[in-house]
């Protein structure tokens, strides 16, 4: 926007962490070769450079893992509630006193912005593990009945786009209730679950109770399908979901998913205008549009469309995208050429079906996955880029007349995760949302996560919670008659 | 965007609205001359315009304030921004120990504010009461430094109409290049939004084409985001030129929320109006990296027609110093301490 005040560059030092140049597959609390003796490389999205070669684990890795987990389970869930919540307090402490260093990690592997990573995923990791700490020797009062059990084992896939919060909301809870866990990171992004290992070390954590398997998405289709896990944990794709649903069918394993989304932000003609377009940018150029949350359907009151796409369009040229490790960075990079391929493919779809397509003056960077934020103006409900998850920078604007009309728009999708709600009428806030088929609904504000929150969703967007009392439930079995003390 | 009165006004606006024209900036031209002037023709309608502005979302606001605040802003960017906080500094004294000594300290102090680095930009003014226009004037004269006074019973602004405006016309007489009032906070309060407006055009009016017209809210006292951004609009509708957040005399004064949210008012009003009006946070702003905070939020939130001390200011008293120990150490490279900058 403003040329005479040029912002010099504010790089994040890289020094404060240590890559290896190759990492082994975590199991029963040791770095180890994978059978097959296959890699595969991670690299830098923002400037395509190798950081790291990565073991591939196959079935017969991924069943090292789950044997490790099973053997570690016997002593872990025996152990007394307050035992193992001195784990995961430490585990907490380590990741809060070493979260610069995992910070800069998150961002070279991710591509997301320092600041993000920083002020977001860092804090929300460490607070994930302390929250859980707390429910571990609380367990009889969580209302499951008194002395719920653990499951057992649990297999766990998590996405790349929050690698190290994701794999929090998976492992803190399964660690506090009991159970044992094998995870498997995102093919992207390996390095920050490789690093959690080294602090589960560092923890002095029993070894197998958490396992890291890395590989590609035949890794979590073993770990999936192994017999003897007790528990299967996916974040990702609804695709995948619903591969997974069907593999496990008929087992005995408990399932939780959560999906893909296509979030609705309604903006009312009431609103505070400038915090709802600050919540529109962070609900969709949030991690690049990559949130599965993300507010990536704009509904906005016809009567104040003109007004606020203007502002809208005015705060969108302010955004700062380039190089992630920049302090001062707003937009970072696409995590892989195949997402980026995806957000470009369907936006061209947009344009293709007549939406008005709009970016800020922006220079990509030569080298990375880049996307330029994007806008989509006269949108209806009939295109793609309204019903399809692009999972990217990309905002489809819609218009609705009454807050019914609103909420029968904001439901007309196949997903059901998450909504945002603009108004200065506290009563429309209740009102709208308790009509909305949406795991989390924000009132003025979009993106907020807190532990202590459930977080999942309704229909495509999968089943089951995580974060809060709920997310126990996920990896408790119902007191039987032989738990009753 | 400002709801529907906000709307049907607007469509009215004729001026461009990136450059300032001539009668943008409006010393001495009439209140009335901008696009909402019949806003303001009764106490009805003036609150309804001023109820029908947006509300404003507390936490949103604070979070993007907050935001903003994370900015690093270093080297070339740093020495950029720490010149032209100087150049933007109200050096201030309001102290019922004034003395002409203090006072002429105070302007020589404003004119070369680093003895040792006569490459230091002067600030942008001093800001004395009344009494000391006249001594200021004396000790900035031949400089580009302005003498800004402060009038309108300040800082509680509890006096008789006319007193306040004796009040300023000693300020303008005494050769006052700008004056700060303050609004009838119990007036606002109260509801009365058009005695606050008369207020305001009188003093206007005293000011003529000779002085630029501040106006201070005391958002501390308004305590409320809605009521800071309605008598944002309500003193730039009155013909402010500046719209300032305090006074320095209570406890809660410039914040980066409510600066934000004043440079929003000022954005959106130059939208609808082609009238571009400067802001003025101050009291409580000590530090460099403070000052640096508050360009951002006008870098990314007006732009560059802001960063200039025309439309920009620091009320501030100790926040020179730093800046200037700040401003030596990018030079040299060390940390000068107190010693090496002149305590006035």
């Amino acid at each position: 926007m403003a040329s005479a005040f040029e912002y010099a560059p504010a790089p994040e030092s890289r020094s404060v962490v240590d890559i290896a140049p190759s990492y082994g597959l975590f199991i029963d609390g040791e770095f180890t070769e994978a059978a097959g003796g296959k890699v595969f490389k991670t690299v830098s999205p923002s400037t395509e450079e190798v950081l790291s070669e990565i073991a591939q684990a196959d079935a017969e890795d991924v069943d090292r893992a789950v044997r490790a987990a099973r053997k570690a389970f016997e002593k872990w869930s025996a152990l007394p509630g307050s035992e193992r919540a001195k784990y995961l307090f430490r585990i907490a402490r380590i990741i809060q006193e070493r979260s610069r260093e995992l910070a800069v990690l998150e961002t070279l592997d991710n591509g997301k912005p320092i600041k993000e990573t920083r002020d977001a995923d860092l804090p929300l990791v460490a607070a994930h593990f302390f929250y859980y700490a707390g429910w571990a020797d609380k367990l009889d009062h969580a209302g499951f009945g008194r002395n719920p059990r653990p499951l057992g084992v649990a297999g766990q896939v998590i996405p790349w786009n929050f690698p190290l919060l994701m794999l929090a909301w998976k492992i803190a809870p399964a660690l506090a209730t009991g159970n044992t866990v094998v995870l498997k990171p995102a093919e992207t992004t390996p390095l920050s679950a490789l690093f959690f290992a080294d602090i589960c070390r560092q923890a002095g954590l029993p070894k197998g109770v958490v396992n890291i398997v890395t590989g590609d998405g035949r890794t979590g289709a073993a770990l999936v399908a192994h017999p003897d896990i007790d528990k299967v944990a996916f974040t990702g794709s609804t695709a995948v979901g619903k591969e997974i649903a069907r593999t496990v069918a008929g087992t005995r394993k408990k399932l939780t998913l959560e999906l893909g989304g296509k979030g609705a932000n309604i903006v009312f003609d009431d609103a505070p205008i400038d915090q709802a377009v600050e919540g529109i940018v962070n609900g969709i150029f949030f991690n690049q549009g990559q949130v599965c949350c993300a507010g990536s359907r704009l509904l906005v009151q016809e009567s104040i469309h003109d007004e606020l796409l203007e502002s809208l369009k005015r705060r969108l040229s302010t955004l700062r995208l380039g190089d992630p490790l920049d302090k001062n960075t707003d937009i970072g990079a696409i995590n892989s050429a195949e997402q980026l391929a995806r957000i470009t493919t369907l936006a061209d779809q947009g344009e293709a079906e007549g939406a008005e397509r709009w970016s800020p003056a922006c220079e990509l960077p030569t080298s990375g996955y880049w996307f330029a934020p994007t806008l989509f103006t006269n949108v209806t409900q009939a295109h793609t880029v309204a019903r399809d998850e692009i999972f990217g920078p990309v905002l489809s604007v819609l218009t609705f007349r009454t807050p019914d009309e609103a909420v029968a728009k904001a439901n007309n999708t196949p997903y059901g995760l998450s909504a945002g709600i603009w108004t200065e009428k506290g009563s429309r806030i209740l009102a709208v949302a308790n009509k909305l088929r949406a795991g989390v609904v924000w009132s003025n504000t979009f993106n907020k996560f807190d532990p202590t929150s459930p977080f999942g969703g309704y229909k495509e967007s999968g089943f089951g919670r995580e974060g809060g009392r709920h997310g126990l439930e996920a990896y408790l079995a119902p007191s039987s008659p032989e738990g009753e003390r | 965007m400002y709801s529907r009165y906000a709307r049907r006004y607007a469509r009215l606006v004729t001026m461009p609205t990136n450059a300032p024209s001539p009668t943008a900036e409006r010393v001495g031209g009439t209140p009335s001359a901008h696009a909402l002037a019949d806003v303001t023709t009764s106490d009805s309608t003036l609150r309804r315009f001023l109820h029908g502005l947006p509300g404003v979302d507390a936490v949103g606001l604070e979070a993007r304030a907050a935001s903003l605040g994370t900015r690093s802003i270093k080297t070339t960017a740093k020495a950029y921004a720490i010149d032209l906080a100087i150049s933007m500094v109200d050096l201030t004294t309001l102290e019922g120990a004034d003395t002409p000594g203090k006072v002429r300290a105070l302007g020589a102090k404003a004119v070369h504010p680093d003895p040792t680095d006569r490459t230091t930009p002067s600030t942008a003014a001093v800001c004395v009461y009344p009494d000391m226009v006249a001594t200021a004037k004396a000790a900035v004269a031949g400089s580009g430094v302005k003498v800004a006074s402060v009038a309108t019973a300040f800082p509680a602004g509890r006096a008789a109409l006319d007193v306040k405006l004796a009040d300023v016309r000693e300020a303008v007489a005494a050769g006052a290049d700008e004056v700060d009032m303050v609004i009838d906070r119990g007036a606002f309060l109260a509801g009365k939004y058009l005695k606050v407006y008369d207020e305001i055009v009188a003093v206007r009016e005293v000011c003529g084409t000779s002085a630029r017209l501040k106006v201070i809210f005391e958002t501390g006292e308004l305590s409320t985001y809605d009521n800071i951004r309605r008598a944002s609009w309500l003193g730039m509708l009155a013909g402010a030129d500046f719209i300032k957040t305090s006074t320095g005399k209570v406890a809660v004064n410039a914040t980066p929320a409510n600066t934000l949210l004043m440079l929003e008012a000022v954005r959106d009003f130059r939208t609808q109006t082609g009238v571009q009006v400067g802001v003025k946070p101050a009291g409580g702003i000590r530090t460099s990296k403070d000052a640096i905070k508050f360009l951002v939020l006008v870098n990314e939130t007006v732009g560059e027609d802001w960063l200039d001390n025309h439309w920009f200011r620091f009320g501030a008293s100790s926040l020179l110093n730093d800046l200037l120990m700040q401003r030596q150490k990018l030079a040299t490279g060390r940390y000068s301490g107190p010693d090496y900058v002149t305590v006035d």
